[in-house]
């Protein structure tokens, strides 16, 4: 909605207001929710006291749902129902998916579009929407806690998430009827909580191995300032990995029979218990009844499990030492290693970053909370909370963005690692004479034939007058906002046809579908939805009433041509006269009228809002 | 400080240049703090962080600013795209189809060491590989003083030349990193 308040920028724009805002940590393993109060960023926990949400969703034959560790609680008996881990298909299709888990996965899954989905008990469900699951219990936990309705969210993403894996989270979120804020990379919203907190100043390593991402950041806290300089990783490493081996080297050293879904699944939840046990103990037992009665038992000691897990710990240093080079760092230069994700709780991970870094991590946070209680810090900022010691985060963009040429090669438009928002423009021509359509294809990667890059997006330009080869001029301009997230627009410099295209994948979800579930995520009686439903529109429009009112009479004169003014003034009445109704859907249209009527405009005053902000620095500054 | 910087601020924007974006003096030579002061000091202001709770339109123009800003900084954080820009301004085309031929002595020079980077690699010789950087460092060494002088005097054509080697230079630079890389791993 355009036009609401208007301020001086970088002040808040009703400072006495406390807004309720959350950080969520939407991880592989769990998820959990924290939040500032009187200043102080804490997790919440559930009505049992329970703070980590286990990111498990089981969908029964009866339609009912089951979020958390009654879900986990039920993964060995149900394994096709009982979904963990789906963050690692977050915007993955079949192809990608079959690649990373060679089939051990007790799942039936279809290729849906731009996404794989997983057909239950309860239908066909995509990655978003069981995220969606995790997401709303979690929402649902702050607003019990808060007492209220939550004003917005931070969601930490893993830094290497691609474009498709950062809309696929952004779309969950709006799925769970949460106002995203900000998509915060993970080592990021560490490094907030952990540089605050402790008053940092230098250039840290934040390295996060989770339940199935693992990412490296490399950035320079400066007063009030968190940079980051570079980041890499890896979407399909983390601690499930290791849980795998161990069930694989159960399976060997027991001379297992071939297993089923529900065995196999026993193996990996009994792995995951003896992994964690070894974090404190020099052995322990693996013990599992199998379906057919015979046990499993036997005995797992740190120097087997750091054998079955070395290369993987070694997978997450070449990361970290391209991460260095691309920062421009000395690993000499390092003042901290900060730990993220439980499974740097492995002694033989603790060990690897130690002598890599050439120095004792910092494992003063605990691994499992820091995330979101960074995102719980800058959600509260985000949401117009100031107290005069604010920040300003700088993120980079974790792959390079390109567009397919001749012969299958890939065009770099933005490298990887370049400082977010960016706007890059980039022109190119056609190769035949008479070429009247264009085919662009976005891809994303640091490879440079276009099959082992990830494709985002196809779109066509038409309309391209027919010149000779090489004369037509098409630039195309990519946009990458502060989320990471990309638009690209593509021009005709001669003849000014565009295109522009949201890179914005479909998950199979009809419009009815979405409508529905954002239904369902209203705890309330439909004619209680409806009533209050008619009182949001009639605020809304209230507020846009006002401030195009105001704006008007601040800038009108200045800003706006008669005409332009007119255009408004027309709509503005048209929406009071609607206003004075309880026509719902027609003061909701007269609404969205006025506002895009008013986005030029809008426009128009930050510009010069942010314009005069500026001279006024520089004068200060004399 | 003269009264001048505030004009031209106040016209600068999004798709100004960086020089004027940052309010910092136009040439080869830029300070490192006072660039990451005026960068910060811009970002605190124009960054959409800033503007989270405002409407699309408002957020959009945030952006563009804060791209603009990412933009300044990184062609002036380093001298070669600082040089770049300042050669590129003036009207000289830099790009790979821009490219005129180098003096067969450089080329000779650049076959020699790209040789002696494979030869490295194969025999896994870091030794080797810090020899070769010692001596592309020599040459950097006395072309950053040349360009320099050349930018100052307007040189454009000359002042390209000189960029085009040291682009090369840069090259092998990332080259022998990469070798490196490759090493370790």
């Amino acid at each position: 909605m355009a036009l609401l308040q208007i301020s001086e920028p970088g002040q808040s724009t009703a400072p006495h207001q406390h807004r309720r805002a959350i950080g969520i940590d939407l991880g592989t393993t769990h998820s959990l929710v924290a939040t500032v109060r009187n200043s102080i960023a804490t997790v919440l926990p559930d009505e049992h006291g329970r703070v980590l949400l286990p990111s498990v969703v089981r969908y029964g034959p009866d339609g009912v749902r089951a979020v958390g560790a009654e879900a986990a609680a039920r993964q060995a008996e149900d394994p096709r129902n009982t979904l963990v881990s789906v963050k690692r298909f977050m915007g993955r299709g079949l192809a990608d998916v079959v690649r990373t888990h060679q089939g051990d996965l007790p799942y039936d899954f279809v290729d849906g579009p731009g996404m794989v989905q997983i057909r239950t008990a309860a239908g066909t469900k995509s990655p978003v929407e069981v995220s969606a699951e995790i997401l709303r219990v979690l929402r649902q936990r702050a607003e019990a806690s808060l007492g209220g309705e939550i004003s917005g969210a931070v969601i930490t993403v893993p830094a290497y998430f691609d474009d498709a894996q950062r809309q696929a989270t952004k779309d969950a979120a709006q799925l769970a009827g949460l106002e995203v804020l900000r998509l915060l990379n993970e080592p990021t919203a560490a490094a907030i909580a952990y540089g605050l907190d402790n008053a940092a100043e230098g250039v840290y390593a934040i390295y996060d191995l989770g339940g199935g991402t693992f990412d490296i950041s490399i950035l320079r806290l400066t007063k009030g300032v968190f940079e980051v300089l570079a980041t890499g990783g890896d979407s399909a490493l983390g601690g499930d990995d290791f849980d795998r081996r161990i069930a694989c080297w159960a399976i060997e050293a027991g001379q297992l029979p071939p297993l089923g879904a529900r065995d196999l699944r026993a193996l990996q939840v009994e792995a995951r218990e003896v992994k964690e046990a070894l974090s404190s103990r020099d052995a322990a037992r693996f013990h599992v009844k199998l379906q057919n009665g015979d046990p499993v038992d036997l005995t797992l000691d740190t120097a087997t499990l750091e054998s079955l897990g070395a290369n993987l710990v070694a997978k997450t240093l070449k990361p970290c030492r391209q991460a260095l080079r691309d920062a421009g760092v000395d690993v000499a230069e390092i003042k901290g290693v900060v730990l993220v994700g439980g499974s740097t709780r492995m002694p033989m991970v603790r060990k690897a970053v130690a002598e890599f870094f050439g120095q004792t991590p910092l494992t003063n946070l605990d691994p499992d909370q820091v995330v979101a209680l960074g995102a719980a810090r800058q959600a509260h900022l985000l949401a117009g909370n100031r107290s005069g010691d604010d920040w300003l985060l700088l993120d980079v963009i974790p792959l390079s963005l390109g567009i397919e040429t001749m012969g299958g090669l890939v065009e770099k438009i933005i490298p990887r690692n370049a400082t977010l928002p960016i706007a890059r423009a980039q022109e190119f021509t056609t190769f035949k004479d008479g070429q009247t359509a264009m085919r662009v294809h976005v891809l994303q990667g640091e490879r440079e034939r276009v099959d082992d890059c990830r494709s985002l997006a196809h779109f066509e330009l038409r309309g391209i007058p027919p010149m000779a080869a090489g004369a037509a001029r098409i630039k195309v301009t990519f946009e990458v906002d502060a989320d990471g997230l990309l638009a690209v627009t593509a021009r005709e410099q001669s003849t000014g046809v565009t295109a522009q295209v949201a890179v914005k994948p479909s998950y199979g979800l009809s419009d009815d579908d979405i409508a529905r579930m954002l239904r369902d995520s209203f705890d309330h009686a439909r004619d209680d939805l409806d009533a209050r439903a008619l009182a949001e529109t009639q605020v809304d429009a209230d507020r846009l009433l006002d401030a195009v009112r105001a704006a008007l009479a601040a800038d009108g004169e200045a800003l706006l041509s008669d005409t332009e003014r007119e255009a408004i003034e027309a709509r503005l009445v048209a929406l009071a006269e609607a206003r004075a109704g309880n026509d719902r859907s027609a003061i909701r249209q007269a609404t969205d009228a006025l506002s895009t009527a008013t986005d030029d405009f809008a426009a128009r005053r930050m510009d010069a809002s942010i314009r005069s902000a500026l001279a006024g620095r520089s004068i200060e500054s004399i | 400080m003269s009264d001048a910087v505030a004009p031209a601020l106040a016209s600068a924007g999004p798709g100004s240049d960086p020089f004027a974006l940052l309010g910092l003096p136009r040439g080869m030579t830029v300070d490192p703090h006072a660039l990451d002061d005026a960068y910060r000091g811009l970002q605190a202001q124009v960054h959409p962080d800033r503007f989270a709770d405002r409407s699309e339109a408002e957020r959009r123009v945030a952006m563009q600013w804060a791209a603009a800003a990412n933009e300044a900084y990184r062609i002036l954080k380093k001298p070669l795209p600082r040089a770049r820009y300042l050669i590129e301004s003036a009207g000289i085309g830099l790009g790979e189809q821009d490219n005129t031929a180098m003096p067969a002595d450089f080329l000779m020079q650049q076959m020699e060491w790209r040789e002696q980077v494979a030869e490295a690699r194969t025999h896994r010789d870091d030794k080797g590989l810090r020899h070769i950087e010692h001596e592309i460092r020599a040459v950097e060494g006395r072309l950053w003083p040349e360009i320099e002088q050349r930018i100052a005097a307007a040189d454009w054509l000359a002042a390209a030349d000189t960029w085009r080697r040291l682009r090369f230079l840069e090259k092998l630079h990332d080259d022998i990193e990469d070798v490196r890389a490759a090493l370790i791993d």
